[in-house]
């Protein structure tokens, strides 16, 4: 029978090790699995290579990670933000290493790892700063760059359903980035609100199917809190 | 400046608003006409802020505020959203500028200065991918400065892709013979416009018959 679900969060980080290279799903809080986060932290593991839109937000979550000086890079398209202090301060002192990557690059080069795609070639970043250094080509009378895949050891993701084959269900703007680092890290870690039983899940509706994930837990939304699951939204 | 964007967008469009000022334009929209707005963390069909007490976490824009979800909204992951993006299926997006060049050059994202964290977001998918790329920014920076420029001397977000802009002062099209100024604030007179800029316009309101 396989089954793909951890009792806990620090067991199913428990092999993240030093100088990994770690996907960490979220666009601000919103789909952040602060959780395995925390559990990462725990671990211990140092000399991180941190993949995420953004470079934390207050003091937790990526900003606890980063807090606790376990990462040495960060790629990310935008980590200044109003709460980014955490990392404002780790930069400043030249104590984080940022690979600033447009968001839409930052997509493709994570799905390209998933899809097994060598590198591409897009129209974003042409002529500018991020672009320095990489290989243009004119197709069609177009200027194109030239880009390649992220590769991660690990993937640390957030959904709201999951069964015990890896099947995700998201909820709302929550998804952004976990299907698409799903597929590209050798080992997808997924905290769900909800583990619910095979066959529940509708297969026309499932978003990350399971081949792309190796492990998931269980972590409830928090009872009361804004973050409640909707009253039995239709995960069928 | 908002609502005058707002005006210029088509009954049936996709739209992507940029954080900031361009977030504005939404409160503008004509009701009489049904426009898409795409955000692209993962939405389609956002919409207004939820009332107080209604927000959710998960449900956010672009700028990460609270959003709520129209009838018909779809969500996607970054994939699909910025497929949407880069591969020209907006219809619009209005970016902020720091500067915008006369070939279209858009500035946007940094303002190169050495202490200065750098972030880009989705502005250089956007400014390349959209169908029409509209800057919503002041005329000039606050020490009186043209924000139209002959050169970008801000790091460029995207090269010759601007296609309108929209200040305090005009809305220009930049176009294949230069920068053609479409609608003025009233009471203001082209010299005193074209005194104010860096560069030089053309003023399409007394031109005439068109060619």
């Amino acid at each position: 029978m396989i089954d793909k679900t951890f009792a806990c969060a620090a067991d199913a980080v428990a092999d993240i090790h030093d100088g990994a290279t770690v996907m960490i799903g979220g666009f601000g809080t919103a789909g952040m699995p602060s959780e395995l986060i925390d559990a990462l932290i725990a671990r211990g593991a140092r000399e991180l290579t941190i993949v995420n839109n953004n470079a934390g937000n207050g003091d937790t979550g990526v900003a606890a990670l980063l807090k606790a000086k376990r990462v040495r890079k960060i790629i990310c398209s935008f980590p200044r933000q109003v709460d980014s202090h955490v990392f404002d301060a780790l930069y400043r002192a030249g104590e984080i290493e940022l690979e600033l990557v447009p968001q839409g690059n930052l997509a493709e080069r994570i799905r390209a790892t998933g899809a097994g795609i060598g590198a591409f070639y897009t129209r974003t970043g042409y002529g500018t700063l991020l672009a320095e250094g990489k290989e243009t080509r004119m197709i069609d009378g177009r200027h194109y760059v030239l880009e390649h895949p992220i590769h991660a050891d690990f993937a640390l993701i957030k959904a709201r359903y999951g069964d015990r084959w890896g099947n995700l269900v998201y909820r709302k703007t929550a998804r952004n980035f976990g299907p698409l680092m799903a597929a590209a890290a050798r080992c997808a870690i997924a905290q769900v609100h909800e583990i619910v039983a095979l066959g529940e899940l509708d297969p026309e509706s499932v978003v990350t199917p399971g081949i792309f994930v190796r492990r998931v837990v269980e972590i409830p939304a928090p009872s009361g809190a804004a973050v409640a699951a909707p009253p039995v939204e239709s995960h069928r | 400046m908002a609502a005058r964007v707002a005006r210029d967008i088509d009954n049936g469009a996709y739209v992507n608003l940029g954080i900031g000022l361009p977030t504005l334009v939404a409160n503008h929209l004509p009701p009489d006409r049904e426009i898409i707005l795409h955000t692209e963390n993962g939405l389609l069909g956002m919409g207004p802020a939820p009332a107080a007490g209604d927000e959710d976490p998960d449900l956010i824009n672009a700028g990460k505020q609270p959003v709520t979800a129209l009838p018909g909204a779809s969500y996607f992951h970054h994939a699909d959203s910025f497929a949407m993006m880069r591969g020209g299926h907006l219809d619009c997006c209005v970016l902020g500028g720091y500067q915008v060049s006369v070939a279209g050059d858009l500035a946007n994202w940094h303002t190169g200065a050495r202490d200065a964290i750098p972030a880009v977001g989705g502005a250089m998918d956007l400014a390349i991918g959209a169908k029409s790329v509209y800057v919503i920014m002041e005329h000039q920076t606050r020490n009186g400065e043209s924000k139209i420029v002959e050169r970008c001397t801000y790091p460029v977000t995207g090269l010759a892709c601007v296609n309108r802009i929209y200040t305090d002062l005009a809305v220009i099209d930049v176009t294949p013979v230069g920068l053609v100024v479409i609608d003025m604030v009233a009471g203001l007179a082209f010299t005193e416009l074209q005194r104010l800029s860096g560069v030089p316009m053309r003023d399409a309101m007394a031109a005439g018959p068109a060619e």
